[in-house]
């Protein structure tokens, strides 16, 4: 089963809700943190990391003795990613989406692919849990493509828990789309709650069932619950404003660990959450 | 023109309460909010909207059954699994890359242009306001960013006022990158937690790698002064501005819940005070 925990807003506590989860659990656990460009998950978890794998995506390199300047890699580049530029071809690798169209139209076969490189990879593990993460390289503007490779380590047959980056644009659908839950972590406060119903029009468009943590619960006003019921989404959690919470997290640790009485909270979460994938219709 | 673009890294740092602060206590400014994945700013500015514009930008590949041939090459070709075994394109899997719509033999598919977001011009008890709202599930956010920057700089012009004042958005990709180029200097949001100083640090390396000066502030500096300390620490050695801090003052939020600024809502809390030291560092500094 895989479980993408969002959130649209930032900071509400994704990797909070996700490791803690994740720890309080047992069995066969993957934690996957998509969240690449700013990924945080590690520092709870602290891993035994075990492998370092350097990730890249093909971009177009031209071989001018082949090359007659007809024009058509740039004619199918929709991202300007190539031009023809008076006797020479100009590629601009960060632009390049990697969809391979240059290569496949060049009627001299004078274009072939070298690597950009969007960054890196690390596996480890802490205890049961198996942990990978990406680091998107300071500077490459695309995490979409080093989500999906992280992606790439899900295992049939394991719980896989994936912590979401923040928004609603590619990033998050790619660090959701497959999942069988979305766990949205939110809090009640007005920009909690806009970004939380742009949050939920993506789930919905992927058709995923969801369902609701409201973070820092007792913070801000009753808008978020209002709009969970109207909306018939299920709040399967709500977790204090609590300084002890906070400041344990300020310092890296799992709530768990600092408040143990939150360890059967999190497992609950994760039995209502299989309780709902159970019982619900098949995403199509 | 001067712009400062107010980032953060990690999320939910209190950029936008930082921002919506700053537009409550500086004039003669025009205020942008260029985190369109989640645009927030608005919420607290309450903006008049005076003008709406469609976004238009990427195309989305369309197969019609009558023309299609189901020869199978869009399929070997797309890098996306866009393409399903029933030859209809899943638009969100979609890059908008062209390359089935340039190599169908049989011409049967179409490949429109898409309107993802709305941007807006408008007034505020502020001065004025340009913003964006990129569609939900949408891709493009980095043009979005660019255009609504661009836009805002041009009201900024008509009303002749040399400062805009931009609440960017979190991470460090594509939108950050986009709210960076151009831009005077950047301040940075972070929160004394191990994972706003790793954000922080990130973000920090990404304005220095677009050579954008960078100031930062520490927003609940009294959750963990010692956490507090190691940013500022980092950002001294790094050559960004340490311009203050600002405390855990939950009148931010109850600002917020009222639609309104902290300065507005308590204008002696000691975030509001915070705050107007944090500006008069930052104005200093940009010479505005």
């Amino acid at each position: 089963m895989i479980i993408s925990v969002a959130s649209g807003k930032g900071g509400t506590g994704k990797t909070t809700v996700a490791t803690n989860m994740a720890v309080a659990l047992q069995g066969d656990i993957q934690l996957l943190d998509c969240d690449v460009e700013e990924p945080n998950a590690h520092l709870f978890i602290r891993p035994q990391m075990d492998a370092a794998l350097t990730v890249a995506t093909p971009v177009p390199e031209v071989d001018m003795d082949k090359c007659t300047l007809c024009g058509k890699c740039g004619e199918i580049c929709q991202f300007k990613a190539i031009v023809v530029l008076g006797k020479t071809v100009l590629p601009f690798p960060e632009l390049c989406h990697s969809c391979g169209g240059c290569m496949h139209v060049c009627p001299e076969k004078a274009i072939t692919e070298t690597d950009r490189e969007l960054g890196l990879i690390e596996h480890g593990r802490r205890n049961a849990i198996e942990f990978i993460h990406g680091k998107l390289r300071v500077g490459e503007a695309m995490s979409p493509p080093l989500i999906r490779r992280v992606r790439g380590y899900t295992r049939n047959g394991a719980l896989t828990i994936i912590d979401a980056p923040p928004g609603t644009s590619c990033p998050v659908i790619a660090a959701m789309r497959g999942a069988d839950f979305v766990l949205m972590v939110t809090e009640p406060t007005p920009f909690g709650l806009h970004d939380l119903k742009l949050a939920v029009g993506a789930v919905r468009k992927l058709g995923i069932p969801c369902g609701l943590v409201i973070n820092r619960a007792d913070l801000g006003d009753d808008r978020v619950r209002d709009y969970a019921r109207e909306e018939g989404l299920p709040i399967l959690m709500e977790i204090p404003f609590d300084r002890r919470i906070a400041e344990a997290y300020s310092r890296g640790e799992l709530i768990v660990k600092a408040l143990p009485e939150w360890r059967s909270r999190f497992q609950d979460l994760h039995q209502q959450i299989q309780a709902r994938v159970a019982g619900a219709p098949a995403a199509d | 023109m001067k712009e400062l673009v107010v980032i953060s890294g990690k999320g939910g740092t209190g950029k936008t309460s930082l921002v919506a602060a700053f537009a409550s206590i500086v004039s003669n400014k025009v205020v942008c909010d260029a985190d369109v994945d989640a645009a927030d700013l608005h919420l607290i500015m309450n903006p008049s909207v005076r003008e709406r514009h469609d976004f238009d930008s990427g195309h989305t590949a369309i197969i019609d059954p009558d023309r299609c041939t189901q020869c199978g090459l869009c399929r070997d070709l797309c890098r996306w699994e866009a393409i399903g075994e029933d030859f209809v394109v899943d638009p969100i899997a979609c890059e908008g890359c062209g390359v089935c719509y340039y190599v169908c033999p049989e011409k049967a598919i179409d490949f429109p242009l898409n309107t993802c977001g709305e941007w807006y011009l408008s007034d505020t008890r502020f001065g004025p306001m340009a913003y964006a709202m990129l569609g939900i599930a949408e891709e493009n956010s980095g043009k979005l960013v660019t255009l609504i920057r661009q836009e805002g700089k041009k009201l900024a012009e008509v009303h002749r006022f040399d400062l805009l004042l931009t609440d960017g958005p979190p991470g460090i990709g594509c939108p950050v990158i986009a709210s960076l180029g151009g831009a005077t200097a950047v301040l940075i949001v972070a929160e004394p937690t191990v994972s706003g100083r790793h954000d922080m640090e990130r973000v920090a390396e990404l304005a220095s790698f677009f050579k954008i000066p960078a100031m930062l502030c520490i927003n609940k500096y009294d959750l963990n002064p010692e956490e507090g300390d190691v940013i500022e620490t980092y950002a001294r050695r790094k050559g960004v501005g340490v311009l203050g801090r600002i405390p855990f003052d939950p009148n931010f939020t109850h600002a917020m819940v009222q639609g309104q600024t902290i300065v507005e809502y308590d204008a002696e809390s000691a975030g509001a005070r915070a705050v107007r030291r944090i500006w008069d560092r930052v104005a200093g500094r940009l010479a505005v």
